[in-house]
């Protein structure tokens, strides 16, 4: 028994005679037995709120909180447990950051440096941004096809000075990887604050916060392998020391008086609320199990499937894939001529493939490469070389069933 | 297969050769409609006289189903008051999320074959957008002549 083989007997998902080939990675993992049956028991046996009780239960249920953080600060190499603070997921924290960070560092006349290729959700918060304080938005334009970022572009508008520099780590959409370390080295001469969207990078390839040198990252535990509901965000804890908080209520405060408040310090002032703390045993657990699979052999394995895939589909009539040459990403986003993804994808589904099909949360990169809706496969370390041939066997036919 | 069951062979006809695409001269009325799910994108144009529907076309960069509801759409409500067409429109969204047969579309056979995706919660949107575009169109969307 092969190595993929027996990671697929760790996912009660892929049980059975002919389980779904999921390749769908890019929004979502599947959930391996150990993040399962971590939770269960954690909720079953083990739970109580956090940072408050004096029983017992609260004070364990204290300690797995805090220990899937300094699991988080292990698993990306960050300096101190206090840099990690937990969000519902990418999302929210880049919308901690831009509301936190940006409301004290963003002035009217500023830019925030954003690229084309950036996913919706590390987009509109900093337009939204831009809109309550008169900063203005530039993009660095993605290369012809989305082969990759325009580095020259990029050195240009760098040099310019905007007050961040927020962008993906790997496009969910060109299946491209950015020269991050490259990038925040530039952004630093440059007196740039950086932000990295990890959302796919980060259970498909190592990351190390110290080594790429960025000021923030984010990333969601659901497409880890771990639940939904949590997330990271990592920043230097000297810049999040300096950031008010963004939601107030319990867990953050200090001390509190009729007349106001003071707050704790980070993490916790960013952590209003009861947080996820069932969750947080579940993305403990995520990070163990792709940890023990080992980063590197995932970023091999998937990558290699894509460029598969990709290799394959390019064979097939009227079919354009987008993104690098080689090198490629975990994933690979296609049109075919004359048959809609919506289409395709439904198609697929009757064979038992599930890919995603649309403007994958990057409407305007997808318009400008004049593909508004397009179909994607996106591979994890589960997936199989026999999951890519089911796929391209099911665009085949579909090809053949919508234009005969 | 639901592939079978929702892409019937009337359906992939128009989708292939969707009648009335493309621009309309003169539009009195004109609207835009997108499903933001998928991406999918459609304008409707049409030119009214005397309360009466001389001319509907529609463009679409949309799936199949979606092109097709598009094509037979034109077709359907063209030569209608706008309030037969309003009233057709109603029809059809019932039959889209019901699949429930009103007495006014028992004999559009090829119109019946979008019955289908009731089955099919997430492309039910993809059959109604024409018609919500051109509902839209007739309700709000009075051009001013140039």
């Amino acid at each position: 028994m092969n190595d993929v083989e027996r990671l697929r007997r760790e996912f009660p998902f892929l049980e059975g005679e002919n389980p779904l080939a999921y390749l769908d990675n890019g929004a979502s993992t599947q959930k391996p037995r150990a993040v399962i049956e971590r939770m269960r028991n954690f909720a079953g046996h083990e739970y109580a709120n956090v940072h408050r009780g004096i029983h017992e239960l609260s004070e364990q249920a204290t300690a797995v909180y805090e220990a899937a953080r300094e699991r988080a600060r292990s698993f990306f190499n960050a300096a101190t447990a206090e840099s990690i603070v937990f969000t519902r997921g990418t999302t929210e924290a880049v919308n901690l950051v831009a509301f936190a960070w940006g409301g004290q560092n963003v002035k009217s006349g500023d830019t925030i440096l954003l690229t084309e290729m950036e996913h919706h959700s590390n987009m509109v918060p900093w337009q939204q941004l831009a809109a309550r304080t008169g900063a203005t938005i530039k993009y660095v334009p993605v290369l012809e096809n989305g082969e990759g970022l325009d580095l020259d572009a990029s050195r240009t508008l760098l040099a310019e000075r905007p007050r961040i520099f927020a962008f993906t780590h790997i496009s969910n959409t060109m299946a491209v990887e950015n020269p991050v370390k490259d990038l925040c080295l530039l952004a630093r001469e440059n007196g740039v604050s950086t932000l990295i969207d990890a959302a796919q990078s980060a259970a498909h390839i190592p990351v190390d916060v110290e080594e790429i040198g960025c000021d923030f990252l984010v990333c969601s535990a659901h497409k880890m392998c771990g639940p939904t509901g949590i997330g990271i965000l990592y920043g230097r804890r000297e810049i999040l020391e300096t950031m008010p908080p963004w939601q107030f209520g319990g867990e953050m405060v200090d001390r509190v008086e009729f007349g106001g408040a003071k707050f704790r310090p980070t993490p916790a002032r960013f952590e209003a609320g009861t947080p996820a703390i069932i969750e947080s045993a579940g993305l403990h657990a995520a990070l163990d199990f792709v940890d023990s699979v080992g980063l590197e052999k995932i970023a091999a394995h998937s990558s290699a499937l894509a460029e598969y895939a990709a290799e394959k589909l390019r064979s097939l009539p009227g079919v354009r894939v987008f993104g690098p040459k080689s090198s490629r990403a975990h994933l690979v986003t296609f049109t075919v001529e004359g048959v809609h993804a919506h289409d395709l994808a439904f198609f697929c589904n009757d064979r038992r493939v599930a890919i995603r099909a649309g403007h994958h949360c990057a409407q305007p990169l997808m318009r400008k490469l004049g593909a508004p809706a397009s179909a994607r496969a996106s591979f994890h370390f589960y997936n199989t070389p026999a999951e890519a041939d089911q796929l391209m066997d099911a665009i085949a036919e579909a090809i053949r069933f919508f234009n005969p | 297969m639901n592939t079978d069951e929702l892409y019937q062979e009337i359906l992939l006809q128009h989708s292939r050769r969707p009648r009335n695409h493309g621009p309309l001269e003169n539009p009195t009325h004109r609207a835009d409609g997108h499903n933001a799910l998928c991406g999918d994108e459609l304008s409707v144009e049409l030119r009214i006289v005397d309360d009466k529907l001389e001319a509907v076309r529609f463009q679409a960069s949309a799936c199949a189903i979606c092109t097709a509801s598009g094509s037979l759409m034109t077709g359907a409500v063209t030569g209608l008051k706008s309030e037969e067409a309003g009233a057709l429109a109603g029809d059809f969204r019932k039959l889209a999320t019901t699949g429930e047969v009103a007495p006014a579309i028992e004999s559009l056979t090829a119109l019946r074959a979008l019955g289908a995706v009731h089955r099919f919660p997430q492309r039910v949107k993809c059959a109604t957008l024409a018609w919500e575009t051109f509902s839209a169109a007739i309700r709000e969307g009075s051009v001013s002549p140039s």
